[in-house]
């Protein structure tokens, strides 16, 4: 047997070389070459990203890896987002932080997604680690302004500070005043998400004063439009600038201030914000129009002309959030400036009308995939859809890689030939090959799944609701899409077969959610215990599962992989199905 | 008005308050409030398809037996708003949406009621189908967002759904899961009994409405309650001094019980 390795390097050596390699996945792959290779690699990894907070503890994370600085967390599951996951289910943070406050010292980045943050957290994360410089809160909830008093009290280098889409309380409105005077470090600042009385304006704009790195700042709806001026007039570098409130009453003065004031932001190429608009303060942006990439308007109810000047103002966009008041007419505006577009949400107006407000349909979407060959990540809400756009859509953009369409009626068939859309989404499948991202919608059969396990090979996440006939369709997709990592379903008719038929994929998978389908509890019982990596958790409102017939479909089920075993802060209307927790329970 | 009045004299035998009522049948709701799927309503336009098989599986069981009886305003009935968490719209934009829809608030700043007023009528003056702007027979039966739960002596709020509701019954068993059984890292003991709202207990349900006064829940009929509920909270019975006059003529001495 030929020794092992005939050259190796000393460990400082490939320490240097490792260093170099930021990516989880190379680092993974490194670190499983020989022994000495994770030693080292273990030593050096500065850096981790954990997509399920569930799957391992804090302890082990720290174990394997003892010199972090950089830490990410996802804790609810995304269909958290829209109320499904009931209060209370966990994602707590707390513990990971206390268990960080004793092994990482040097921490200095902390990244939360749906996690519950408390101002325990907030105030230990303050007073522990020295060099704290970015804290994103992103989709995050438990915490108040007193929280955040003590971030920006005690974080003397900090460098970020984004709390996009979180919910804060509100408490009191003085604790951007924390900051101390000293705090000259911010590049980045996210309030957006702040209601009325959170935020001191006067500190506001003298933190903004003595920040000259400050990239990006966002602003919350609470400041008017008149103070825009202000704000930017002391940071022309701005880069990303959301602004709060974009309505007042037209006046020539401040209208020719607030459009001075964008024109000496030559660096800017992001804007978002936009609550309340008037539209006749729009063209105070025309002159950094022409540089912008990105234009979030998703907020803004403004009408369709308006939107199509704007829009024809920016040929530079990549990037655009809007509302379906843009009307098929502003998608095609938007297909004939904007050549460079790459993603696009339409959002709807009133998602809850029975007839439409508007006038959006799928010609919109088939209007910028013709006239925007980049286009790579659609998000679009519609009321109707056709086989034949879906195609035509699929073989325009065949770079897309994230496609979701919201039909905003479950069930909706073709509208032409009164079809299920199953043959446009395969198209959607078929032509995209490069699709990592894909929610479904209308009216679906077994035959759309049987595309997407045929062609979606590098599908990583599917979102499905309202869809399918049989247990057929769930197997088609957990025995093709071998790169699939999150399932979300909702209300579908899949049981017991195809899950259990499938189990081993599902440790190859992140997470799997599947609610008001007709899976049993004697199912999800077998399958934890069969399953002893994986985390079957049945969340139950209402009353006990084990108080039914095992035949009985469980309302909500959450599986996951886990090396660190069934979590212990689970609520009481959430129940492992792992077999030691039921002795306990 | 008499409508109303005999409507919660039915209930008011029972349970002081009357507020474990049921839809607007006036049954007693047993179970918790059920949240409504998409199963619970038929397909509108139904294509002939390849399977045979129907979409959607009618599951039987107490939990989803199609005993609860939906609220309709008469008209025809916005199928996709019962529907929990569909369309997928996060729950940060429909707040966003709903603030564009709701009349503003009278504390909001003041300075910018006048501007959105001319808005609307420059709106208005071009005719456009904006459902947002006119007001349709269903418009806030729709969604009403998340509302603001807090509770005398528990920092954080929770925010509660009311459009998974039907009855008071089911939004009061629900908070009262909210807030009596909290776990995880912010374990707290309460020791709320779970009559929450027939007055014997030592909490009390009252609303924010529309014009800023605070009422006592279950006053109203459960959809008028929707459209003017604007937060909640979980007040001590010795604070529910000086609350806002009932919004009809009530019986004073049922409400002494409370004071």
């Amino acid at each position: 047997m030929q020794k092992e390795m005939a050259y190796s390097f000393p460990d400082e050596v490939l320490k240097h070389v490792f260093s170099f390699i930021q990516s989880d996945k190379d680092r993974n792959a490194v670190s499983l070459v020989c022994k000495s290779w994770y030693e080292i690699e273990r030593w050096c990894r500065r850096k981790v990203f954990i997509g399920n907070c569930y799957a391992v503890s804090p302890r082990m994370v720290i174990r394997r890896f003892p010199e972090v600085r950089s830490i990410e967390l996802k804790g609810k599951p995304h269909f958290a987002d829209f109320n499904l996951v009931p209060d209370g289910w966990g994602g707590y943070v707390l513990q990971w932080i206390a268990e960080m406050a004793g092994a990482y010292p040097w921490l200095g980045e902390i990244r939360l997604k749906r996690m519950v943050v408390t101002d325990e957290s907030l105030e230990l994360i303050a007073k522990s680690f020295k060099n704290f410089k970015v804290l994103v809160l992103f989709s995050c909830e438990g915490f108040s302004t007193d929280g955040l008093a003590a971030i920006a009290a005690s974080c003397k280098n900090l460098r970020e500070l984004d709390l996009r889409e979180s919910e804060v309380d509100d408490l009191s409105g003085h604790w951007l005043a924390q900051f101390p005077e000293t705090c000259t470090s911010l590049v980045s600042l996210n309030i957006s998400c702040l209601g009325s009385d959170e935020v001191s304006f006067s500190a506001l704009e003298r933190l903004v004063d003595r920040c000259p790195n400050l990239r990006s700042l966002q602003l919350n709806r609470a400041v008017t439009l008149d103070k825009i001026a202000n704000i930017l007039r002391r940071a022309p570098q701005l880069v990303d600038f959301g602004t709060g409130n974009y309505a007042a009453e037209l006046q020539p003065d401040v209208f020719s201030n607030l459009a001075g004031a964008f024109s000496s932001c030559k660096e800017l190429k992001s804007l978002s914000g936009f609550w309340d608009v008037v539209p006749a303060y729009l063209p105070a942006l025309y002159s950094i129009c022409p540089r912008l990439t990105s234009l979030n308007l998703s907020y803004a109810t403004i009408q369709s002309p308006d939107l199509i000047k704007l829009v024809s103002h920016c040929p530079r966009l990549q990037r655009l959030l809007v509302l379906d008041y843009v009307e098929d007419s502003g998608l095609e505006e938007l297909a004939s400036s904007c050549k460079d577009l790459q993603e696009l949400r339409v959002f709807p107006s009133d998602p809850f009308g029975v007839e439409p407000n508007v006038s959006l349909t799928e010609q919109g979407l088939v209007a910028v995939s013709l006239g925007c060959p980049k286009l790579q990540s659609v998000l679009y809400f519609c009321r109707r859809m056709s086989n034949a756009a879906l195609v035509t859509i699929a073989q325009n953009c065949p770079n897309l890689t994230r496609f979701r369409l919201c039909i905003i009626e479950p069930k909706t068939p073709d509208y032409l030939t009164l079809d299920p859309l199953d043959a446009g989404f395969g198209a959607i499948v078929e032509h995209c090959k490069d699709l990592r991202r894909l929610s479904l919608s209308g009216l679906l059969t077994d035959h759309v799944f049987e595309y997407i396990g045929t062609y979606g090979k590098k599908l990583e996440m599917l979102s499905v609701a309202f869809a399918g006939d049989s247990d057929l369709g769930l197997h088609h997709v957990l025995s093709g899409c071998e790169s699939l990592r999150k399932l979300e379903i909702r209300d579908c008719p899949f049981g017991d077969k195809a899950l259990l038929a499938n189990a081993a994929k599902l440790e190859t998978m992140r997470s799997l959610w599947m609610s008001s389908c007709a899976v049993s509890f004697g199912a999800c019982k077998l399958l934890g215990q069969k399953m002893p990596k994986l985390n079957v958790e049945v969340i139950d409102e209402t009353e006990p599962p084990d108080s039914r017939p095992e035949s009985y479909p469980v309302d909500k089920l959450y599986i996951y992989r886990s090396v660190a075993g069934p979590r212990f802060d689970m609520p009481p209307f959430v129940w492992s199905m792992d077999e030691a927790v039921k002795i306990l329970h | 008005m008499s409508e109303a009045s005999s409507y919660l004299a039915e209930t008011e035998l029972e349970l002081g308050l009357g507020l474990s009522i049921g839809g607007p049948t006036g049954k007693i709701n047993k179970a918790s409030g059920r949240i409504l799927t998409a199963k619970d309503f038929p397909v509108p336009r139904r294509a002939s398809m390849n399977g045979g098989t129907p979409p959607s599986v009618t599951v039987s069981g107490t939990k989803r037996a199609a005993d609860q009886s939906v609220p309709h305003d008469g008209g025809s009935p916005t199928a996709t708003s019962q529907v929990v968490g569909w369309p997928p719209i996060r729950s940060y934009r429909m707040n966003s949406l709903v603030n564009n829809n709701q009349a503003k608030a009278p504390r909001a700043e003041e300075e910018h009621k006048g501007i959105n007023e001319e808005e609307e009528e420059e709106e208005e003056d071009k005719a456009i189908k904006d459902g947002s702007k006119q007001k349709k027979p269903n418009e806030n039966l729709g969604h009403i967002g998340f509302i603001k739960v807090n509770m005398d002596g528990i920092r954080i709020g929770r925010k509660v759904d009311l459009n998974a509701h039907s009855s008071y019954h089911s939004l009061a068993s629900a908070l009262e899961n909210m807030f009596l059984r909290s776990a995880g890292a912010e374990k707290q003991q309460l020791t709320m009994p779970s009559k929450l709202l027939d007055g014997s207990s030592e909490f009390v349900l009252t609303y924010e409405d529309k014009e800023g006064d605070w009422m006592l829940v279950g006053d109203v009929p459960w959809m008028m309650f929707l459209t003017s509920v604007r937060r909640l909270r979980i007040m001590k019975t010795s604070e529910v001094n000086g609350l806002a006059p009932r919004f009809h003529e009530r019986n004073r001495t049922q409400r002494s019980k409370l004071i």
